[in-house]
């Protein structure tokens, strides 16, 4: 049995490998992560990216593909490529068995009756499911600040934030917590997160994956994604959780790509690659245009044509995501009304009317961020406003998607950088909303125009040596394109570092035994 | 309650005229729901025909129901609207518990169906176009009982208990235009015209139709403006209207509240209005202005339903024959005269009549029972007479009774009470009661010659060829048998006994 400090470190295609030659069981490996999970995720300077651990369930999922393997024949065949790989699920994605919170009070202690669609995947591949991840309040934020269950730290720094909403996926995975993780994609949750801890993330062509299951912020943007180390891993990952479900009215029909194929073969000659004149730049940290710039070299040396594209609407991207994203945050946060599940509050004094309870429970059990939006939504759909606003924001949306079928005439790929600055300190933006907003500038057009994107580690800036995302887009229904030019871009940064960035993490339980040595 | 003053019908169609609208919400018998595979199924144990998806809960999606989309677009057609190519889903967003997204789903600027019309037939064989504005889909809410109140509504009640079985049943909304010119004819026309419609979605099969059961309910909008003016008057909006009588009378009464209000020089209130079967008036419910903002917005958890030229004229050839053509067929069929079968239609027993001849009945049989005996009861009950609860099969079984002579027609009457009353099968109340004709003919005999010795002149006259004059002797024998004997043998033996051929 290999170190399990070694085997945590591994990708979950190496894992898979091993897992098939016999050379490691699941139960080892699943241990070794809950393990992890167990020296660094609590504790006052824990990472906090779990906000469950399923360690009885993943255990015996993980000795169940053990003794098929064991017992050999069909079923042993049959096997899922990543069988026994473990994973982790953001807490904004239901699961029998397992409470599932959206990071809101409002939802403690409640357990859905239902799997989500990709969670009954992750079943079906036979993938041991190490846990629930932290995000902010149902997937409102970018540091995982608004958490109702306290924030998760960033593993590069444990004083910076993880990005968002899907910071505890993004830092499971680079803690070495998880090899894989689920996230969801609004605006950025699974890209910016990616950027800031280092690691790697898709958000898919929308309707590529169901998102029934996932909690819906806003129907038109969200979209579940792989989480991971690698852009092989994210591959075979968006490949078992990808396809047409019926129970999805907008998921596509197309038969999925072979993905994992397009990683491994992984080619830029010739491609043009289109760098967005307005994603970068003014705004951007100096050390995040530095990397960025790299980038663009290395793609040039492998053989890629680099072009430059204007997208003008892209400055009207942010003002109508903040309309569009709160119109139907607000409509589909109505059912919290402890009615039928979750939190119920009682008005302290005066008659107890329906209305009045609806209203308490709300107060009580919403956060701030929630209530903003929702009242910002609101005001945008209410009459008389309606198409000032929300009217007016769906048609910045036709302009955007009209700039990317412009820039993709000219360009195979889109490339920026995935984050405007690296992780910031937790704290440093809470109480400026505005500021928050954007990080999400360069993520924000492509799920208004549906178009997939993925981030992955292009290095450290050289001002603060924290991880820099370089973000890669592709035209609708070509994320494999995405696969193909993020992984040669890897490994041209991978051979220029001498290995993986998250080589370079500092190792968290050292890191958490000298603040212990330290008080 | 407080009672609001009314002006008589007469008064306030001398000074006012009014203005109608409907609603009308049909509720399809699809085998699942709108939006959820979930059974849609009436009457099971509350909460249990549902999933996750009627519940809203966290994640969930909508998928719409094709069957559904294409029982819509049959009533389209059979209310000969534009079929729309493309249309919508939207939601419609208020706070209340009976709905468990806070939403309902629906069609809002683009329906289905849309510019259409039905030509409605009065009593009086007039023919009165009512134009439609549209049909539209959406899904039912869930069904709020309120307890410990006084009144039954929400206000004033202890708890309420909510059951999500209806949640998620698909729905079809018919608006019309507003309809002017009815009238003094406004009562009569509004029934018919819910009638009307009850019937076409009947005949298409896509609806149980049941009003009594909420499958088809009436939203009865009335104003009234002074005669000569085009400018509509204020409206009020009677909801849940579930009996075709009710929707006369809530009409009717409406009509004569409005005037009394106008009358006494005050503005009518835009609001929405309770039926009360036992008074048959109304009282107010909530204000309902034209501003109500329910935050409209496209649903963008479906996409667009496009319904495609050749699907629509594959279900056009499936249409059933329209009514019009059916009232045809089946006066021809059942051979009643014109005024016979205006009576039926007029009567709102087309169906049941139609239900008892197929059940085994001759078309006079039927409508012998069905006008001559259940119309009267339903009327004096004040229910529509589908809702009294006969069967065309008791008919038949009450027919064959009195054809095989075991009871009379005047006993037959009296087991039908005692079927409405819930004794029973015919032939079980005709046990129990005692009902039966005597036909041992040693007491009849005794009667026949009783009643020949009190009248000889008669039994002369019959003697001497005047067979008509039996009528008599025959009452008197059924009089002195009260009523149990079989007629038809009291004359056959009358005539034998006199030895006189009939």
């Amino acid at each position: 049995m290999t170190d399990t400090n070694e085997l945590i470190r591994l990708s979950a295609a190496q894992l898979a490998g091993m897992l098939a030659a016999g050379e490691v069981t699941s139960v080892e490996v699943t241990q070794a992560y809950l393990d992890r999970i167990a020296a660094v995720d609590g504790g006052e300077r824990g990472v906090n990216a779990f906000l469950h651990v399923n360690t009885e369930e993943a255990l015996a999922v993980a000795a169940e593909v053990d003794a098929i393997r064991a017992a050999g024949g069909a079923a042993a065949e049959e096997l899922h490529e990543l069988a026994g790989v473990p994973i982790a699920v953001k807490d904004l994605i239901v699961t029998i068995g397992q409470p599932t919170t959206a990071g809101s009070k409002i939802l403690e202690g409640w357990h859905s009756p239902y799997d989500a669609t990709v969670v009954k995947r992750l079943r079906a591949a036979k993938m041991p499911i190490l846990g629930k991840t932290n995000l902010d309040e149902f997937a409102m934020g970018s540091s995982t600040e608004h958490s109702a269950y306290g924030p998760t730290r960033n593993p590069w720094d444990l004083d910076r934030i993880p990005g968002g909403s899907g910071g505890g996926s993004a830092a499971a995975v680079a803690a070495f917590e998880a090899p894989l993780a689920l996230g969801t994609d609004t605006g950025g949750s699974i890209r910016q997160p990616g950027a800031v801890t280092g690691t790697v993330g898709v958000k898919p062509t929308y309707g590529g994956v169901s998102r029934y299951g996932a909690i819906a912020m806003a129907s038109s943007l969200d979209q579940i994604g792989p989480v991971s180390r690698t852009v092989l891993d994210s591959a075979l990952l968006h490949q078992v959780i990808g396809g047409h479900d019926p129970h999805d009215s907008t998921s596509l029909q197309d038969p999925l790509e072979d993905l994992a194929a397009a990683a491994r073969i992984g080619n830029v000659d010739g491609m043009r690659i289109g760098i967005i004149k307005e994603l970068h730049g003014e705004g951007y940290q100096a050390g995040v245009e530095n990397r960025f710039n790299e980038s663009l070299e290395l793609l040039k040396q492998a053989g890629a044509e680099i072009v430059e594209v204007s997208c003008p609407n892209f400055q009207y991207a942010l003002g109508a995501y903040y309309l569009i994203m709160p119109s139907e945050a607000s409509s589909n946060l109505a059912k919290f009304d402890g009615v039928r599940y979750g939190l119920r509050v009682l008005p302290e004094n005066g008659p107890m009317t329906i209305e009045r309870v609806m209203g308490a429970t709300r107060a009580a059990g919403f956060g701030d961020e929630v209530k903003r939006r929702i009242i910002l939504g609101t005001y945008a759909l209410s009459a008389g406003y309606y198409d000032a606003y929300y009217g007016s924001a769906q048609k910045v949306r036709t302009l955007v998607q009209r700039d990317f079928e412009a820039a993709f005439a000219q360009a195979d790929v889109l490339i920026s950088p995935t984050a405007p600055t690296t992780a910031f300190k937790l704290g440093e933006k809470l109480n400026d909303p505005l500021a928050m907003y954007l990080n999400d500038v360069a993520t924000i057009p492509a799920n208004l125009a549906g178009v997939p994107g993925l981030t992955l580690p292009g290095g450290l800036a050289d001002e603060d040596g924290l991880p820099v995302g370089i973000q890669l887009l592709a035209p609708a229904r070509e994320d494999a394109r995405l696969y193909r030019v993020g992984a040669v871009l890897e490994s041209l940064l991978e051979a220029q570092w001498g290995g993986p960035l998250l080589d370079r993490a500092p190792s968290l339980v050292e890191t958490l035994v000298d603040a212990k040595e330290a008080k | 309650m407080s009672t609001d003053a009314t002006l008589s019908f007469e008064e306030a169609m001398e000074k006012y005229d009014p203005v109608l609208g409907f609603e009308v919400h049909v509720e399809l018998n699809t085998k699942t729901k709108m939006f959820s595979s979930a059974p849609n199924v009436f009457g099971d144990e509350p909460n249990t025909n549902v999933n996750e998806v009627d519940l809203g809960m966290p994640g969930v999606l909508p998928v719409v129901n094709r069957i559904a989309i294409e029982s819509s677009i049959k009533i389209g057609l059979a209310l000969n609207c534009k079929i729309a190519e493309s249309c919508t889903f939207a939601r419609k967003q208020y706070f209340y518990p009976d709905t468990p997204k806070n939403f309902q789903t629906s069609q809002y600027e683009d329906p289905i169906a849309y510019d259409g019309y039905l030509d409605i037939e009065l009593s009086d064989g007039t023919i009165f176009r009512v134009e439609i504005e549209r049909a539209h889909m959406e899904e039912d809410a869930g069904k709020l009982t309120h307890m410990g109140g006084a009144s039954g509504r929400i206000q004033g009640a202890d708890f309420s208990l909510v059951d999500y079985n209806r949640s998620g049943v698909p729905l079809v909304e018919i608006v019309t235009k507003p309809i002017e010119g009815a009238g003094s004819r406004a009562p009569e026309l509004a029934k018919a015209y819910v009638a009307a419609v009850r019937e076409i979605v009947k005949n298409l099969g896509v609806s149980d139709a049941k009003m009594e059961r909420g499958n088809v309910r009436c939203d009865a909008n009335v104003s009234l403006r002074p005669h000569g003016r085009e400018r509509f008057g204020i409206r009020s909006e009677t909801k849940n209207v579930n009996s075709l009588r009710a929707v006369e009378h809530a009409v009717r009464y409406e009509i004569q509240r409005h005037a009394a209000v106008l009358d006494a020089g005050n503005p009518v209130i835009q609001e929405t209005r309770h039926w009360h079967e036992d008074t048959r008036t109304t009282t107010s419910g909530r204000p309902k202005s034209d501003a109500d903002d329910y935050r409209y917005f496209p649903e963008p958890d479906l996409v667009p339903i496009v319904a495609s030229r050749e699907w629509v004229e594959e279900l056009r050839a499936t249409l059933p024959e329209p009514p019009a053509a059916r009232r045809k067929r089946l006066q021809a069929d059942w051979g009643y005269s014109d005024l016979e079968f205006r009576d039926v239609v007029n009567a709102g027993v087309m169906d049941e009549v139609e239900e008892t001849i197929a059940a085994g009945a001759s078309a006079s049989v039927a409508r012998k029972w069905w006008m001559g005996e259940i119309v009267g009861r339903a009327k004096n009950a004040d229910v529509d007479p589908g809702q009294l609860g006969v069967q065309p099969a008791t008919i038949v079984e009450l027919n064959q009774l009195v054809e095989d002579g075991k009871i009379n027609n005047k006993m037959a009457t009296e087991v039908l009470d005692g079927v409405l009353a819930g004794e029973g099968t015919p032939a079980e109340i005709v046990e129990k009661r005692g009902l039966a004709v005597v036909s041992d003919d040693g007491p009849l005999m005794e009667a026949i010659d009783a009643a020949l010795d009190a009248q000889p002149d008669v039994a002369d006259k019959i003697r001497g060829g005047k067979v008509q004059a039996i009528g008599a002797i025959v009452g008197g024998v059924m009089k002195a048998t009260r009523g149990q004997a079989d007629a038809g043998r009291v004359r056959e033996l009358i005539l034998a006994k006199l030895g006189v051929e009939g």
